[in-house]
């Protein structure tokens, strides 16, 4: 901590209120550029992702990749937004060396989308409605390679071109943590629509922070200040957090907040200025006469709406309603698009024609149970194997029909919940599905009522004084019984008929 | 071979009376006699020879297309693979572009077996009217030596009109071939915006550049639209339409075309000399079956006006990518960002080009932007909307190319908007984007004079076949210097 920081009051004081609207860059996956042909595949050797139209070689001309266009369409229809029959395309002047044309071709006056919302949830279980202002397509510019070259600076132009999808929101954020939890939501949102690989680290989600601050109670906007990329949730609520504090503070020792571009400094959780607005540039927007505006007729629309996913909120609410899950779990299943889909495919399998069920009075708790089951498994034993392993679902090591399979052998009593475990960490580990592994380890659960009643044969002969004392009174000896059957067992006792068989055995009615 | 049509040396090259080699070493040698004009940047002598050649096999199999083995100039604003390509400026100076503009692959060997020997001179960045903006010295007109060519396109017109090629491409944002067509007593033809790619075209004005043609006749010009128009998925304002056969619609008679003259291109600021040879060039269209219509186009002096914003502000952007930093001047020992900057853009640019970058950028400021941009860009709507009425009375509307013949050279170059002013008739067909035709209609004090005739979008064939017409019974387009009356 600095000692700047640290002379900073950890609550906002309460007679102001913050205000933050978010402009997220999410990089659109088309496989190729807004303009031009070239590849926008992360990572490959400088230069080698850069057409004669990415370097702005003298007489080429941009031609606008339609995947891109219907990426934005599809967040449009996501959001519920107003999506534009013409959006034009405006050049954005302006000199910097990763900007090859000297302007940036992005949509100003006619976007392609406006007016949309999105609903938010908040960790305090609340929420907000936030209102997109809009979502603009644009190019991505370039990027300056300062440590290539002896005392010059490097441009590396694969980045060039690339496709991002500017989304705007109105100021209607008032606390860091809504802004974080708005633009989680959003990244969500984006990856669940396969428009965005949402890869942070890499700069294909990113986000810039407005922020002001005023009196409780005053309607009109502070004076605010744009904090440029911030490339994770952290830092995005780590540099708002500190903006906040900053223009308090300011504003209570009686000076003015100046309009200006900041830069966060990770290393020390600040905000710095950039440039005040006397320096900002006059982009001197245009309509870019080298591209018609863009159509889009309502068949386009209409072709790409049959095409849209069930979206998160529908999802949630449907596991909640239909599935009868637990609000907790029907989030955190729908906090990303692979593990939904993940627990999707886990069901399917459970719940086909052929596979066998979790018994139930009717199809429909049985259809609850299975998805309990499943949402269980999938938050429980595969999250911890995958945060052990580092690996995002994609990866997991064991796929969803596999776990189905495992969790029907729970369901038709061939293992106890507790093998179960033992036989997922055996998938995970290595190949076999989930019956090979049961097969070849023998750890198919004892039903056979002879063999259980030898176990507790054996158990009762071996432990005469417990049994005396079991006799005597001490009723809670009873699960020691059943330990002790079931360490006989390997655990593999069905865990209801020896606990049925061992009160018979010591002369209690049956339970229930 | 001097001054035959493309239809001649074509019918020449195929009755073995002459080879595509023969015809490109005469082109040759023609340019080098004329060095003095000018009007020729770069000449690539080795690739002249090989694309002949490649013509020759191609004529020797027979089944050649018309222009196969025609040697021909491109206007250096086209790209050409391998051969530098400079626009007139020393920016430029050193570029090699690594691919082919549409025009040149078209005209070029895999297209129509067209013979490119060189580049042809221009002004910087086709921002001039008389040629003599170019990094590579003023081009003088072949009639008197003493006078410009016209611009943009003047070196492509002046070597047409010396015989050097048979026709040369050119580039028209304002008049850029019109009117030095009109100044060098050759045919213009400026088509249709987007009915030629313009890919691969150093770009000027986007909404406003359009490639063409400069040849002798309009029957030229017809094989060379057809070669080079048509739509191309690498230019986003290239019209998908079908092209018209340009050759076969020739033929049309002029009889019941009904040409509007418009009474504002004959206005106070047109020589007399000007005036009375375009109107004896009217009556011998009526002569021959058309009907003469009055007009008027209400919203015409606003053409320089709005063109004058709407050209150099979308030029100030097109231009900021010649920044010193990927290619093209790039001034010595940088001390920092800004210093690159401003040396290699004031090194590179000439005086012409700046004006133009300065007002551009002024038009699009913040504050200015209504005042300017956009009151031009509603001019511009007027302006097509007066066409567009017209066209509903007319097939055709008519009136000198310029208002003037060839000035001398230096004789504006101190005066900007004089200059500015002598575009006064071909700026509102940019900005309407429609196709019109400048072509040879008699001479004023031993200097051409050029008609220009103008057609609703894509009536190419309604104003090649009307000047075809006027060329089958008038010879003021087979006039060469040295022979003017």
């Amino acid at each position: 901590m600095t000692s700047q920081s640290s002379a900073l009051s950890p609550q906002p004081s309460r007679a102001w209120q913050p205000v933050i609207g978010l402009e997220i860059h999410a990089q659109l996956n088309a496989a190729s550029k807004l303009f031009s042909g070239a590849s926008t595949a992360y990572g490959a050797e400088p230069n080698t992702h850069a057409s004669v139209v990415d370097v702005a070689l003298p007489g080429t001309l941009p031609v606008p990749n339609i995947a891109a266009l219907h990426k934005a369409i599809r967040f449009g229809l996501a959001v519920g937004g107003r999506i534009a029959r013409q959006s034009v395309f405006a050049r954005k002047n302006y000199f910097y060396p990763d900007l090859p044309k000297g302007y940036q071709i992005s949509q100003y006056e006619l976007p392609v989308v406006s007016d949309g919302r999105l609903a938010v949830r908040l960790d305090d279980g609340r929420t907000i409605e936030v209102e997109i202002q809009r979502a603009h397509l644009e190019e991505d510019a370039g990027k300056s390679v300062h440590d290539a070259f002896h005392a010059a600076t490097g441009v590396d132009l694969n980045r060039a071109g690339t496709p991002l999808l500017e989304i705007v929101s109105a100021p209607v954020l008032y606390s860091p943590a809504e802004a974080v939890a708005y633009m989680r939501t959003v990244h969500t949102l984006v990856r669940w629509l396969d428009i965005c690989d949402g890869n942070m680290q890499e700069g294909s989600f990113r986000c810039d922070a407005n922020v002001s601050v005023r009196r409780v109670g005053e309607t009109k906007l502070g004076t605010r200040a744009e904090i440029k990329n911030v490339n994770s949730f952290r830092f995005v609520e780590k540099a708002i957090e500190y903006e906040i504090e900053r223009q308090i503070r300011a504003l209570e020792n009686g000076e003015a907040i100046v309009q200006e571009t900041r830069l966060y400094d990770a290393t020390h959780h600040r905000t710095r200025s950039m440039r005040g607005k006397e320096d900002a540039d006059d982009y001197r927007y245009f309509p870019d006469p080298d591209l018609p505006p863009l159509t889009v007729t309502a068949a386009d629309i209409d072709a790409i709406r049959v095409t849209m996913p069930e979206l998160p909120a529908a999802r949630r609410a449907r596991y909640e309603s239909a599935l009868g899950l637990p609000e907790a779990d029907a989030a955190q299943l729908c906090s990303d698009r692979a593990t939904t889909d993940y627990f999707e495919a886990v069901l399917a399998a459970l719940t086909a024609p052929d596979a066998a069920r979790v018994s139930g009075p009717s199809a429909m708790d049985g259809r609850a149970a299975n998805a309990k089951l499943a949402a269980n498994w999938v938050l429980g034993e595969l999250a911890a194997a995958l945060n052990e392993a580092a690996a995002h679902i994609e990866a997991a090591r064991v796929s969803a029909t596999q776990l189905a399979q495992l969790l029907a052998r729970i369901g038709d009593g061939t293992i106890s919940g507790k093998i179960a475990k033992d036989v997922f960490a055996a998938m995970w580990a290595g190949p076999g599905d989930a019956d090979t592994i049961i097969a070849a380890r023998g750890l198919r659960q004892i039903s056979d009522s002879g063999a259980l009643v030898a176990a507790i044969d054996a158990i009762l002969a071996e432990f005469p004084k417990q049994l005396a004392d079991y006799r005597a009174g001490n009723g809670k000896l009873l699960q020691f019984f059943v330990g002790q059957a079931m360490k006989r067992t390997k655990g593999q006792a069905n865990p209801q008929q020896l606990n049925a068989l061992l009160r018979e055995k010591l002369g209690l009615r049956a339970e229930g | 071979m001097k001054n035959l049509s493309i239809a001649q040396l074509a019918q020449s090259l195929r009755a073995r009376q002459t080879s595509a080699l023969e015809l490109a070493r005469g082109a040759l040698a023609a340019a080098r006699n004329k060095a003095t004009l000018n009007a020729i940047i770069t000449l690539d002598e080795a690739a002249t020879v090989a694309a002949a050649e490649r013509a020759d096999r191609t004529l020797a199999r027979g089944d050649a297309p018309p222009l196969c083995g025609v040697p021909l100039l491109h206007k250096d604003i086209f790209c050409t693979r391998g051969t530098r390509t400079t626009c007139g400026s020393r920016m430029l100076e050193d570029f090699v572009p690594p691919y082919d503009a549409t025009v040149v692959e078209r005209l070029a060997g895999a297209g129509a077996g067209a013979v490119a020997i060189g580049k042809a001179n221009m002004d910087e960045f086709a921002m001039g009217s008389s040629n003599e903006n170019s990094f590579f010295g003023r081009v003088r007109n072949p009639w008197d030596p003493a006078r410009v060519p016209g611009g943009s396109s003047g070196g492509s017109a002046a070597a047409v009109a010396a015989g050097i090629v048979p026709f040369a491409t050119g580039t028209d944002t304002g008049g850029s071939i019109r009117q030095p067509a009109a100044f060098c007593g050759i045919t213009g033809l400026k088509p249709t915006y987007g009915r030629v790619s313009r890919w691969g075209m150093v770009a000027f004005a986007s909404s406003l550049d359009c490639a063409g043609v400069l040849a002798r006749r309009a029957e030229d010009c017809a094989h060379v639209l057809g070669a080079i128009a048509g739509f191309d998925a690498r230019d986003a304002t290239s019209m998908d339409r079908p092209v018209d056969d340009y050759v076969a619609a020739l033929s049309t008679s002029l009889k019941g075309i009904r040409i509007g003259v418009a009474r504002e291109y004959f206005g106070t600021g047109v020589d007399a000399g000007v005036d009375t040879a375009v109107r004896a060039a009217l009556r011998d269209l009526e002569a021959l079956g058309a009907t003469l219509v009055d007009l008027s186009l209400a919203h015409a002096h606003l053409a320089i006006p709005a063109y004058y914003v709407i050209a150099p502000a979308e030029a100030s952007s097109n231009l900021a990518r010649y920044d010193g930093v990927r290619y093209g001047h790039r001034c010595r020992d940088p001390q920092s960002l800004e210093d690159l900057y401003t040396r290699s853009r004031t090194e590179g640019f000439g005086a012409e080009v700046k004006r133009r970058i300065l007002v551009g950028t002024y038009a699009l400021s913040a504050g200015y932007f209504d005042a300017y941009y956009l009151r031009a860009q509603r001019v511009r709507r007027l302006i097509a909307d007066d066409y567009a009425a017209a066209f509903a009375a007319v097939d055709l509307i008519a009136g000198p190319t310029a208002p003037s013949i060839a000035f001398k050279l230096g004789e504006k170059t101190d005066d900007p908007l004089a200059m500015y002013a002598a575009d006064v008739n071909t700026v509102a067909v940019n900005l309407a984007g429609l196709p019109a035709i400048s072509i040879p209609a008699g001479f004023s004090e031993g200097m051409p004079v050029g008609l220009q005739l103008i057609a609703p979008a894509f009536a190419e064939s309604a104003l090649l076949s009307a000047a075809h017409q006027f060329q089958q019974h008038t010879d003021w387009h087979l006039k060469t210097p040295g022979n003017s009356p």
